[in-house]
């Protein structure tokens, strides 16, 4: 029997209703990426609560140093740009992939984590700036709100390179079956998410802290 | 943890045996029992040979009509729990006159409380309702399983867990006496030194982690995994408030996740979020959580709505009424639903107009609600009103709805707020609506839809007396506090001064005493039901004999893989309109079905979660690492498992499909 399916029905060739389907379809996997997709969606509120709270909290010093006193813009500009690159090479990890290449994908996706390590020792730096300028997670509401912040991003970086790890041992495992597409896929997601919402904290926190 | 107080022990913590309230006989005399009981069901599984097919057929399920009765199950036993609670208190206050101290001392009361309310929303009502959507979804939209089906696992787990981590609290230290929602000062470190209230943030992490994942699931299951034929507009109505629900999970528990990881910090490291110095603002707390408070009630009472509207057509034999007005009704509610969340806390402060505005709102979600209890009332008009026990819960919640419907609007208006604020009204009018409508919808959804899980019916008598129960005592117990709430009476008060208002304590008393007449009523109908499952027994799977929608389609209870043959939808009731058209069942030309394989995955890093949540709770640093490390380390090793299908022969398929058939025509 032949049958024809669409979002208003299901007909047979004769145009009698068909009230079941005689064939089986495998759906394995079909709904990762959208699942995928509502998981950063909670984690775009999940930054955008963190925002709004330094958007609350971010001006009370409490006596303690304030943006200008600690933020160094080229540093963070640096950072920024290396963020941007990572996204890059992410993407052309992805072209890769596309085209099947998984040894040219997996370089890609290396250079990808990588200069997420840079990223992260950058932060540690800015990070042990902070200290020595006596600034500390415990100081003031303004400092609490902002290390929460970038602390949270940079867990997600790490995160990000773990997993590239990781997707790297599988892909090496199994090749490029559409399993591990659809885990590249999820990554180079969450890795262009990270870059979008460091770039928010960029303009929000950095620049806009410093303009104050 | 000053920097000059001597350093922890990196195994115990501030883990000490003064931690064990080993000189309070009440709590020792309940752990003896709990360990009497739990000593007694292993010995049980022991006897029977039950510890292989308990970890095979449940433990390790994948199945979400397994995973959902679960979910029930558990909600059911912390019922219990936060009843007894519910009981404390009502004796208490009715007690806690004429210069009497009652007997409860305040430390007691106020975790008692604070227990009373985390159980209720996170441990009961949220599971009920994730387990009714569990078991529902799929076999409404026509699927065979969800689309994350263990990550579905993993979400249970971790909801145990955290339940587990509550009951832990009662022997091993204190819960948390800060109130449900734990607001900051009183639940910052200066104010609550003790273990109580990290006990209550990590049980509400990992019950928020283990709720969003399944609110994950369960949407990415109603947008993908829908029955050739079955557009959004012909979902069923249960479907559509389940959707709207877990959107509303997903937008939702993020800010949950914040508000008390931010508390944590608070308490953990010293930061000042929410502390009275050096910056930190309790009200930021206060608007986070209630961004996503003011959205969970309506994650737990859509689904309520929701179960009405599949009952309501079937049991009156007739199409829902006005179903496009019902979708749009439920959407709207959703969507007002997110801004509202300032009525929680009028008196903050925040001026007339925001006041106004959040006024409005809150006023405004009564136009939708209304339109929906008018499409109940006009699909029963001229209906043939079949009155069983999930009737009877409907009706009865009709009646109470309404009342609190109207006493929620009542609260929305500022200026009436300010007199109402943190009295008795409030916590009458949240028990009219939760009670009222959660309570009772579940209430209902069990007894219409156990059928479909087991394979009989519930026994009526039983069923209709817990719910006349439940109903008159639920009027008795509630009605008292509005009074004593417009005559000022504020909520979570030990101690009375004013005579007067003694009487309404002892009448609410009665209440609850007629409550509980109710929840035994509904254990003894369980039982009952059981003993008498033959004569209930339904083997036609349309158990109430005019299903309107696919799960009555299925046997009951239903296969592993659900349906034989993916249903086609025509309709919005698919099951009536294929009965109209005379279907009938296919006997031959099975498949092999596709289905995903069990994992023991969720439930290990589930327990790993426990560990490391009560090692951070007791500052047991090293433990905590170590159960942290193999955390990840289990969750990743699980992503090297490909292997995560089989298929269940055509021939295995055709012999259950074929024992249908023979108890069918057995039935004749
Ligand atoms: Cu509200």
């Amino acid at each position: 029997m032949t049958t024809t399916t669409t979002m208003t029905g299901v007909k047979d060739g004769t145009g009698a209703p068909v009230f079941h389907l005689t064939e089986e379809h495998d759906h394995d996997g079909g709904s990762t990426v959208i699942g995928f997709w509502m998981f950063l969606m909670s984690d775009v509120l999940l930054f955008a609560g963190l925002f709004a709270i330094y958007a609350w909290l971010g001006g009370h010093y409490a006596g303690g140093p304030s943006p200008s006193d600690l933020f160094r813009l080229p540093l963070v500009a640096a950072n920024t740009a290396i963020m941007l690159l990572s996204s890059f090479t992410c993407g052309l990890g992805m072209l890769e992939t596309g085209k099947g290449q998984a040894g040219a994908a997996l370089k890609w996706f290396g250079v990808t984590a990588l200069l997420g390590i840079c990223f992260l020792y950058n932060q540690v730096t800015e990070y042990e700036h902070l200290q020595q300028a006596g600034a500390t997670y415990q100081t003031s509401a303004f400092l609490s709100s902002f290390i929460t912040l970038i602390i949270t991003h940079s867990i997600h970086v790490i995160v990000g390179v773990v997993w590239v790890g990781v997707l790297a041992l599988q892909v090496f495992q199994h090749g490029l079956i559409e399993a591990n597409r659809r885990r590249v896929l999820c990554f180079s997601m969450f890795w262009n998410f990270l870059d979008i919402t460091w770039v928010c904290v960029f303009v929000f926190v950095y620049l806009m802290g410093v303009l104050k | 943890m000053s920097a000059d107080s001597p350093p922890l022990d990196p195994i115990f913590g501030r883990l000490t045996l003064d931690a064990f309230p080993i000189h309070e006989p009440i709590l020792v005399a309940t752990f003896a029992v709990v360990v009497l009981a739990g000593l007694s069901v292993a010995g049980a599984l022991t006897y029977f040979r039950l510890w292989v097919p308990l970890w095979r057929d449940w433990i390790t399920t994948v199945d979400h009509k397994r995973i959902g009765i679960m979910y029930i199950v558990l909600a059911l036993i912390m019922l219990l729990r936060g009843f007894a609670d519910a009981v404390m208190m009502r004796l208490q206050q009715a007690m806690a006159f004429n210069g009497s101290d009652g007997y409860l001392p305040a430390h007691h009361f106020d975790q008692i409380f604070t227990a009373h309310g985390v159980i209720m929303i996170f441990f009961v009502a949220t599971p009920l309702i994730v387990g009714v959507m569990n078991f529902v979804i799929p076999l409404q939209i026509g699927a065979r399983d969800v689309s994350f089906p263990y990550l579905n696992n993993l979400g249970f787990w971790l909801t145990a867990v955290a339940a587990i981590l509550v009951n832990v609290s009662l022997f091993v230290g204190e819960f948390s006496q800060a109130g449900w929602v734990g607001e900051p000062p009183l639940s910052g470190l200066d104010a609550s030194p003790g273990v109580g209230v990290d006990y209550y943030l990590w049980a509400l992490q990992i019950s928020g982690a283990g709720t969003l994942i399944g609110g994950i699931n369960l949407l990415a299951t109603i947008i993908k995994m829908r029955a050739p034929g079955m557009s959004f507009m012909r979902m069923p109505i249960f479907c559509w408030t389940s959707l709207c629900v877990n959107a509303l999970i997903v937008l939702s528990f993020p800010f949950l996740t914040i508000s008390i990881t931010l508390l944590t910090l608070d308490r953990l490291i010293g930061t000042h979020f929410f502390t009275t110095d050096l910056g930190g603002n309790p009200m930021a707390y206060v608007n986070l959580v209630w961004v996503w408070g003011h959205p969970e009630v309506y994650i737990l009472i859509l689904p309520a709505l929701g179960v009405f509207s599949e009952v309501v057509p079937v049991l009156c034999g007739k199409r829902l009424f006005g179903y496009t007005s019902m979708v749009y009704a439920t959407v709207s509610i959703t969507v007002i639903g997110f801004v509202v969340w300032l009525h929680h806390f009028f008196t903050m402060g925040s001026g007339a107009s925001v006041n106004g505005f959040f006024g409005l709102m809150t006023a405004l979600i009564a136009i939708p609600t209304g339109v929906k209890v008018y499409n109940w009332l006009f699909t029963m008009y001229r209906g043939r009103v079949r009155m069983e026990t999930p009737m009877v819960w409907t009706v009865a919640f009709m009646f109470t709805f309404l009342l609190g419907g109207l006493s929620g609007v009542l609260c929305s208006i500022p200026a009436l707020d300010f007199q109402l604020h943190n009295s008795l009204v409030l916590v009458a009018h949240f028990h009219n609506v939760a009670i009222g409508a959660i309570v009772f919808a579940m209430m209902a959804a069990i007894d219409f839809w156990f059928p479909k899980a087991f394979g009989f019916r519930l026994d009526p008598f039983w069923g209709r007396l817990s719910a006349y129960f439940w109903t008159g005592g639920f009027f008795v117990a509630f009605m008292p506090l509005y009074i004593a709430g417009v005559m000022g009476t504020t909520r979570r008060t030990r101690v009375f001064d004013d005579p007067s208002l003694q009487i309404w304590f002892i009448i609410a008393a009665i209440g609850s005493l007629l409550i509980f007449i109710g929840v035994l009523c509904f254990l003894i109908q369980i039982y009952v039901s059981i003993r008498n499952r033959e004569a209930l027994r339904d083997v036609t799977g349309d158990a109430w004999g005019n299903g309107r929608t696919l799960e009555w389609s299925t046997s009951s209870p239903p296969p592993d893989y659900n349906f034989a043959f993916t249903p086609v939808a025509h309709d919005v009731d698919a099951w009536a309109n294929m009965k109209d058209h005379g279907y009938s069942r296919p006997l031959d030309g099975f498949n092999a079905v596709h289905m995903p394989r069990n994992t023991s995955v969720g439930i290990i890093v589930s327990v790993l979660t426990l560990i490391f949540s009560f090692a951070i709770v007791w500052y047991m640093w090293l433990v905590a690492a170590v159960s942290f490390g193999l955390m990840v380390l289990v969750s990743i090793g699980h992503t090297f498992n490909y292997n995560r299908s089989f298929h269940i022969p055509a021939d295995q398929v055709a012999r259950t499909e074929g024992e249908r058939t023979r108890l069918l025509a057995q039935q004749g």
